[in-house]
This record gives structure tokens, C-alpha cells and sequence, in this order.
């Protein structure tokens, strides 16, 4: 309770001082309306919109974000940006590539007590940028970068709010927002001042499959690989929903006409 | 209600076990031949819908927690991994998680239908104080239950509810650290929460047995009020009211399942996808949306003791509530006053959940224009609540003139021509 009243109060501060401004402080702009192949009851997952999303990821934001949750097989997995159909995710080629390009992997010990290092394998982990939490800090003057495992389901707005965010860096802060040295303007988070800098340059990324890299387009890869490593079973979801609701539909006919047969005989 | 048995045991070993463990007849007496009123409508498929919630909860739970990981350090990671990684681990979790949701939903509808047709009345006291007790029990269960993930509100949403308990004079402090198990929600706390949380469904599973067989004695209530008399009253419990009851479980079950597979995570908090973080405080903490109500009420006294009490308070009123209501007719279909008030009473449980969503600072819309903030409005709501079973139904049952009740539930189902005739006169005593 002392925590709720303290909560309160300086929530409650917050507000009444920043209350004439457009946009309040703890305020933030809500994210820009976006079309994705996977809105909607049937929409599924584009696969080489997951692979350019994850081109972006490896070659950009892997740097100082993690995916701690996800191992690189879960590429492989139906629906993933990488699945063959017939093949096991284990033994997919295009991931037994990734996972030898990354960072190599501490094992052991081995038969004599010693650690040693070995070349990443499909069923491992991706790579964590930092040892620990205060590793991340101190490289990113105080600021942690967030792991990005669940990150669409962490924030309120989801994939829109990551592909705003990541565009959302070009608007002119308001004139009292006191924004610190190697804090940049951002509408779209949180508060409005972000520690991370703008990423997405033109060409910063060369697309495998000769997709122009424009902002826009890297903004909207990573947040639909985004959305992927946050639900990897989406698709499963859906297409399991289906079947169910036709299922229930149906017994929920057949019930109700059962009902109306047993009644008719008597007044209620 | 339940007269003599009609079980006829048909086969020798039917027979052989009758005579030593009748659990046969007991099933047919209770759920094949038992009688029941002929008018009940759909607001009384909810006990079993009830029924299917709490299994499916015990079910899928009993699943989870193999491959759940109760410690402050891999708690989150082994619910990640549910979700990826156990086969259909992401089903179980959502039907979980969904689930709770749906069985508040179906609770509420259930506790509004016995406030409107009086079924806490004599001879039914019983019954209702046991239904409260499962509603206090899930309300227990589902708070444990949603620390377990260990995001960032479960970890402040348990903090916040144990601190609730140091609230009380001189033993506040040392209650608050043997419910912890330590000087702060940890890895102890995280431990016997995970352990209640399982323990709990089997409680509520207990006491739905007593509460069903307290119903079983009485019979149910029905949307007259009037008892059921003679057999053109009732009809038996199956097939009519099995294949009513089937039919609206299935129904909700569509509900269920829109949520499970097209809307996940639309009941939830996304913070809770963020692991918990001790040093992190989230801008607004906020309970599930079925306890939000109570926390309006929590927050609607400045004083932290007064708005404990006042909470609990407004759970503790249910109790008593068989003796607060004077009038001596069970249904509000005949009471003409006590039916307003109970629609604003259904009214002000959703405004008091509205106003624990909000911060209390924040304007109504609307009302915000005469200076109407959420603190404001979960204060008058609060009132409302306690006056509606403190004042409002004491005192209604002596200034409340009752319509005319038809004489029997038959007479009533058979229409008004009937009925006419027969009518009790208003304010006799029909039941």
C-alpha cells in the first residue's frame, strides 16, 4: 500500500505538471497504423520478410540487444524464417551456416576440468552481446539494452510500436523537454527520450535477396521478425483456430437443434 | 426436493454394488432424475459452465506445472519455454491464462443471477455462503497464479497484496514476513506461492462438491422465486437440462476459444512479458481486470488499515447478505423498487472496476468537466456498493409493495390466464 501511494503521488505529480504541454511527459505518441501479411484471423508470417528481418537483426541490433530465449534451431521450426519443409531444424543448411558465422560458444568442461570454446551450433543459443547486466551498462553509458525475445508482447502497440520507434527519430522535441547528451528524441517511447541512437541508416544493411534496404523497409522487417521471435506458433495458433471454431460451430448447431427436439414437448 | 430415489439397478453387478456402495444411485439422483424447475433460462446454465472452467483449469494446470520452474531466476525462462518449446505448450498456456479470465466472467454472471432472483434466500443460506467461499478460494488461486510467471507485475502485484497485510495493527510486520518467507517477495515467497496455487483448485473442487449438494437439497431457485410444489413444477435434470446446459457450454466455449487462438494476450498486461526486476517500480501497477473493482474500493479510503478493511469488507458483506435482504420475495421480477437498484448496483461493480484502471487523478470522461476524478468516482461507487446490501435491502423489504406472484411455476409457465386466477395476493407469502 505504501508502494500504491507512493506510485500514485509521483504518477499523479507527473501529470499535473506536464499537463499543458501537447504531448505530457510519461506521454508518448501512439504508434503509426502499419499493414502486416500476419494481422487478422488467417494472416501467416511472410518468410523472406522473417529472413530480411533477421538479416537486420544479426547484422545490426544483435550488437548490443539479445534473444536469450530463443535458440537458432528455432529458425528452422515450421513457420520460422529459415523452415525446409522435410527438413529438421537441426540439420537445415542455411542455419548450421549462421550458427558457424557467429560467435563461437564456451563448452565443458571437458574430460580434464577445463573450459574450452567451441564453433556455435544450431541447437545452441543465440549469442548474448554482454556477459551480464552491468557489462551492457557501462557500454551504453547506464542504459540496458532490453532482450528483444519477447519484446512485441512487452510493449503496448507491439509491432507497430517497434517499427514506429525505429522511424520515430527524425520529430523535433518540444522546446521544455530537457533531452541529456547521448539521449536522443523519440515520440514513440516511453517518456519520449530514448538512450539508444537511430539505426536504421540507408544501406546500413545489403539485402541477400536484392530488396532495396530503405529505412522504412528494414523498420518493417525487424518488427515482423520481431513479432515472430515474441510468438513463434502464431501460425499454428491460427490455423488450429480454425479447425476448433468449425468444430464448436457445428456441436453448437447440432446441440441447439437437440435442445429444440427435446423441448418441443413440453411448455417451459 | 428430492424425494425418494427411482434408481432401479438393472444388472447383477449393479445390484451388488448398490447394495454396498450406491454410487450409481447417487449419480442418477443427482444428475439424471433429479428434479428441476421446468422454467429455469440461461442465466442458470453458468454452474456448469463453472464446472467445465474449473476443470479445464485443473487440467491444464496439472500439465504446466511439469514443465514449470518455481525459482526467481528461471521462472520466466521456463514459461518462455512452454511457449516454444513444450509440445503444444503455447495451447495449455494460453487455455490457462484465458481460462482464468473466463471463469471470473462466468462467476460474475453467476453471482449477479442469484443476486436478481434471490437465490441467497432461505432456504438456500447455506449454499450461497459456500459459493462466496469458492469465489474468495478462486480469487486466491488466481492471484497466486498470476505471480508465477514472474513478470514485472507479478512481482509488484505480490508486493503490493502482501503489503497489504502489514497493514494490521502490531502483527502487520511479522505477518507480511512469514507470508514473504523473508524480508521481501523472493525466491520463498515465489516457492509456497507455487505450491498454494496448486493446492487451491482442490479446495474449490471440494467445496463445489458441498455447494452442490446443499443445492441438491433445497433444489434450484428459478426465475419466479416460487418453490417448486409438485411434479408439473419441474422436469427431470436429464435430458432437458443436460442438453440446455451442453448447448450453452458450448456457446461459451466459442467465446473461450476466440480469445485463445485470436486474442491471446488481450486480457493480460504486456509488462508481464517484461521478468520481474526488484529495482524496476512499472509506472502504474494494476491487478487482473476481476480483482479491479476491489481495487478502486482498496483505493477509495486515504487510509491504507481503513481501505483493507473496507475491501475485504466488501467481500465479508456477501456473507451476511442472506439476512440483510428483509423482503420475503425471492425474485426481483416481482419486486418493482429493489429491480432499479439492482441494476445500478450491476452498474457500479463495472464503474468500480473502470475506476481501478484508471489512476485516480485521471478525469471521467465527461464528468471530468465538473471536476469528477476516477479517486471520486470509486468513492460514491463504494458508498453505493455498501448501501446497496447495508441500507438499500433492509430497508426495502418493509416499504417495497411486491407484484402479484403466480401461484406455481406451472402457472406461471402456462401464462397469464392461468396465473390470474391464482395469484397470490401481493405481499402474502408465496414461498
Amino acid at each position: 500500500m505504501k508502494t500504491i501511494h507512493r506510485l500514485l503521488a509521483a504518477a499523479a505529480g507527473v501529470i499535473a505538471l506536464a499537463a499543458p504541454a501537447a504531448l505530457a511527459a510519461g506521454e508518448y505518441k501512439k504508434p503509426e497504423e502499419h499493414t502486416w501479411s500476419f494481422e487478422g484471423p488467417f494472416g501467416t508470417f511472410d518468410q523472406a520478410e522473417l529472413q530480411r528481418g533477421f538479416q537486420v537483426y544479426n547484422q545490426v541490433c544483435s550488437a548490443c540487444h539479445g534473444l536469450n530465449y530463443l535458440s537458432i534451431r528455432h529458425m528452422g521450426m515450421e513457420g520460422g524464417p529459415f523452415y525446409t519443409e522435410g527438413v529438421a531444424p537441426n540439420d537445415n543448411p542455411a542455419l548450421q551456416a549462421i550458427a558457424a558465422e557467429m560467435r563461437p560458444i564456451e563448452d565443458g568442461p571437458d574430460d580434464f576440468g577445463d573450459m574450452f570454446e567451441r564453433e556455435r551450433r544450431v541447437t545452441d543459443p543465440f549469442p548474448s552481446p554482454y556477459e551480464n547486466e552491468q557489462m551492457a551498462r557501462s557500454a551504453n553509458g547506464g542504459a540496458y539494452p532490453p532482450d528483444l525475445s519477447v519484446i512485441v508482447k512487452a510493449r503496448k502497440g507491439g509491432t507497430e510500436y517497434i517499427r514506429s520507434l525505429l522511424l520515430g527519430y527524425d520529430q523535433e522535441p518540444p522546446e521544455d523537454l530537457d533531452i541529456r547528451t547521448g539521449n536522443y528524441y523519440n515520440p514513440y517511447m516511453s517518456g519520449q527520450v530514448i538512450a539508444m541512437p537511430p539505426q536504421l541508416y540507408e544501406g546500413i544493411v545489403e539485402y541477400e535477396d536484392g530488396t532495396e534496404a530503405t529505412p522504412e523497409q528494414m523498420a518493417h522487417d525487424i518488427a515482423a521478425f520481431l513479432t515472430w521471435t515474441s510468438e513463434p506458433h502464431m501460425d499454428a495458433r491460427k490455423r488450429m483456430g480454425l479447425m476448433v471454431m468449425i468444430y464448436l460451430l457445428i456441436l453448437c448447431g447440432l446441440l441447439y437443434w437437440s435442445y429444440r427436439q427435446i423441448w418441443s414437448k413440453v411448455e417451459h | 426436493m428430492s424425494g425418494p430415489s427411482t434408481y432401479k439397478p438393472s444388472t447383477g453387478f449393479e445390484k451388488w454394488l448398490d447394495e454396498r456402495l450406491p454410487i450409481v444411485r447417487l449419480g442418477w439422483d443427482s444428475f439424471v432424475d433429479f428434479p428441476t424447475p421446468r422454467n429455469l433460462n440461461y442465466w442458470y446454465t453458468f454452474g456448469g459452465i463453472l464446472t467445465v472452467c474449473l476443470m479445464v483449469q485443473i487440467l491444464t494446470g496439472i500439465v504446466l506445472a511439469m514443465h514449470y520452474v518455481p525459482h526467481v531466476d528461471m521462472a520466466f525462462a521456463s514459461v518462455e519455454r512452454i511457449d516454444r518449446d513444450v509440445n503444444f505448450g503455447w495451447l495449455l498456456r494460453n487455455i490457462h491464462a484465458v481460462g482464468a479470465s473466463m471463469f471470473f466472467l462466468a462467476v460474475y454472471m453467476h453471482i449477479f443471477r442469484g443476486l436478481y432472483y434471490g437465490s441467497y434466500k432461505a432456504p438456500r443460506e447455506l449454499l450461497w455462503i459456500l459459493g462466496v467461499v469458492i469465489y474468495l478460494l478462486m480469487m486466491a488461486a488466481a492471484f497466486l497464479g498470476y505471480v508465477l510467471p514472474w513478470g514485472q507485475m507479478s512481482f509488484w502485484g505480490a508486493t503490493v497484496i502482501t503489503e497489504l497485510f502489514g497493514a494490521l495493527p502490531l502483527i502487520g510486520g511479522p505477518v507480511t514476513e512469514w507470508l514473504w518467507g523473508g524480508f521481501s517477495v523472493g525466491n520463498a515467497t515465489l516457492n509456497r506461492f507455487f505450491s498454494l496455487h496448486y493446492l487451491i483448485p482442490f479446495l474449490i473442487a471440494g467445496v463445489v462438491g458441498l455447494h452442490i449438494w446443499a443445492l441438491h437439497v433445497p433444489g434450484n431457485n428459478n426465475p419466479t422465486g416460487l418453490t417448486a410444489k409438485t411434479s408439473n413444477d419441474t422436469l427431470p435434470f436429464h435430458p432437458y437440462y443436460t442438453v440446455k446446459d451442453g448447448f450453452a457450454i458450448v456457446v461459451f466455449l466459442v467465446i473461450f476459444a476466440f480469445f485463445v487462438f485470436y486474442w491471446p494476450d488481450a486480457l493480460g498486461h504486456a509488462d508481464n512479458y517484461i521478468e520481474a526486476d526488484p529495482l524496476v517500480t512499472p509506472a502504474h501497477i494494476v491487478p487482473e481486470w476481476y480483482l479491479l473493482p476491489f481495487y478502486a474500493i482498496l483505493r477509495a479510503v486515504p487510509d491504507k488499515l481503513g481501505g483493507v478493511i473496507l475491501m475485504f469488507g466488501a467481500i465479508g458483506v456477501l456473507f451476511i447478505l442472506p439476512w440483510l435482504d428483509t423482503s420475503r420475495v425471492r425474485s426481483m421480477r416481482y419486486r418493482p423498487v429493489a429491480k432499479w437498484f439492482f441494476a445500478f448496483f450491476v452498474v457500479a461493480c463495472l464503474g468500480l472496476g473502470w475506476a481501478g484502471a484508471e489512476l485516480p487523478d485521471n478525469k471521467v470522461p465527461v464528468l471530468g468537466a465538473i471536476g469528477v476524478d476516477f479517486l471520486l468516482l470509486g468513492r460514491v461507487l463504494t458508498l453505493y456498493y455498501f448501501a446497496y446490501f447495508l441500507v438499500i435491502l433492509p430497508v426495502l423489504g418493509f416499504v417495497e409493495k411486491p407484484k402479484p406472484r403466480p401461484a406455481s411455476i406451472e402457472a406461471d409457465v402456462l401464462g397469464s390466464k392461468k396465473s390470474g386466477d391464482a395469484a397470490a395476493p401481493a405481499g402474502a407469502p408465496a414461498e
